[in-house]
């Protein structure tokens, strides 16, 4: 359980990290919080011959609030997040994830950007990220791209960030609607380990009660965090009864394509999945009611 | 391929510490093998059952989950840290004592971490924040109700202490 030999670079800043990116290209492997990286480092699942530690740049830690965004530095603590009281109120769906991202000292080192440039597909970061469409700011030595999140994930563990690119900030959309509710909730063998199956919903009631946007999604069910923006259309314009919710988390388990592993089978995910979807739209509509 | 070493500067338990460590050496294993600070235990070795629990700048992290150049410039408290000044437990570890919340004692010194790190920012915890606060902690001997109950009472303990 010890890494193989490596070579290693703190860079000081963003410009730095980038050109080492540049020069090594595959060699080199970013560092952030290590929280998974390191495991896969000690099971040799992952052997870089350069690690590049962006650790200790400043100007990749911070949460900025934009009239219609909030912007998260890349190398923003998971546990700085979810203790921000702005972000809290701006985007209470983040904090509700981050309850759920590993444990206290996970998250007091793991990183906001780190955990969706990993894009485990039943990771919690990055499955707000796709419900909510958030915009990944890429930076390489020659220029900065931004690329939204279902364009994002490409696969199990994998992106379109290109090996000369380094995650910058994350843009993430705030719902302007007053009564707008949001959930997250997951099922694993023990709190904070890997999710079997995850779901988070975020709604917008209009005053008369009914539900005016809908968004809502899935990990662990697929390739890449899933969401299911033609089955949350069907929800805006009903009061969101219990009938309308059943069916359209049925329909999204039904597209969903878990994989069966020592711990859940094909059908147990999916009837996770209907049921977990159900929870999650029923949750964030009683928090958007509550804001009558 | 022999590994190429790396200067750093940290300081651990109040006293600043210089060494040369090659990249690929994790934070515990240097306290424990280099500093002989053998207090924090390592267990799984990939961030499973936090034994292997220190501060790092205050809050709780996993040591197996860094390396040791990592820490370059930060701050460091392990289990032997948690002692008062004359060697004394402090009285967290008191309360573990008081509450048999110990058997075997491998898991000890990552739960007094946890622990402390929860009574740093939360003097007056719940049963529900206590057992959040060690959630990330595997103890294979006491059931986790009488470390649940030394935490509660570190917190009696401290916040009597304070009026």
């Amino acid at each position: 359980m010890k890494a193989a030999p490596f070579e290693y670079v703190r860079a000081g800043s963003i410009e730095e990290a980038c050109e080492v990116l540049q020069r090594e290209g595959d060699a080199v492997k970013v560092i952030a919080g290590g929280q998974s990286l390191i495991p896969m480092m000690a099971m040799r699942l992952v052997r870089p011959g350069l690690l590049l530690d962006i650790n200790e740049i400043a100007a990749l830690k911070f949460i900025t609030m934009d009239p219609d965004a909030v912007r998260i530095g890349a190398c923003t603590r998971q546990s700085v997040a979810e203790r921000d009281e702005g972000l809290a109120s701006r985007m209470p769906l983040l904090r509700q994830a981050l309850a759920w991202v590993g444990h206290v000292q996970t998250r007091n080192r793991g990183t906001v950007g780190g955990s969706l440039v990993h894009a485990d597909p039943c990771a919690e970061i990055p499955l707000v990220a796709q419900i909510l469409g958030a915009r990944m700011v890429l930076r390489s030595t020659a220029a900065a791209r931004t690329v939204q999140a279902d364009a994002f994930f490409s696969g199990p563990m994998m992106t379109v960030t290109e090996p000369n690119e380094c995650l910058e900030q994350v843009q993430w959309p705030v719902w302007g609607e007053r009564r707008t509710g949001s959930a997250f909730t997951e099922i694993s063998n023990r709190h904070g380990d890997f999710a079997m199956v995850s779901a988070a919903a975020q709604l917008a009631l209009g005053d008369d009660g009914r539900c005016v946007r809908a968004a809502f999604g899935l990990g662990g069910v697929g390739q890449t965090p899933l969401a299911f923006p033609q089955l949350a259309q069907r929800l805006v314009g009903t009061r969101l009864e219990d009938e309308v919710v059943r069916s359209v988390a049925h329909d999204a388990a039904a597209e969903s394509e878990p994989g069966s592993d020592l711990f859940a089978t094909v059908p147990y995910r999916r009837q996770l999945a209907s049921v977990l979807a159900t929870r999650v739209i029923g949750a964030a509509h009683e928090q958007a009611r509550s804001k009558g | 391929m022999s590994d190429k070493l790396y200067p750093i500067a940290v300081e651990v338990n109040g006293v600043q510490r210089t060494a040369q460590v090659p990249a690929r050496l994790t934070l515990v294993d240097w306290l424990r093998d280099e500093l002989r600070l053998t207090g924090t235990h390592v267990g799984c070795e990939h961030g499973i059952c936090g034994a292997c629990s220190v501060m790092l700048d205050g809050e709780p992290v996993r040591s197996c989950l860094m390396f040791a150049f990592q820490a370059d410039g930060h701050r460091v408290t392990t289990v032997e840290g948690l002692a008062q000044a004359d060697g004394a437990m402090s009285i967290l570890q008191d309360s573990f004592c008081q509450t048999h919340a110990l058997q075997c004692g491998y898991c000890t010194p990552g739960m007094l971490i946890a622990a402390q790190g929860l009574l740093n920012s939360n003097p007056r915890p719940t049963e529900l924040q206590i057992r959040e606060a060690i959630g990330g902690n595997l103890c294979r001997c006491t059931g986790y109700q009488q470390i649940v109950d030394a935490v509660r009472q570190a917190a009696e303990r401290l916040s009597a202490e304070v009026k």
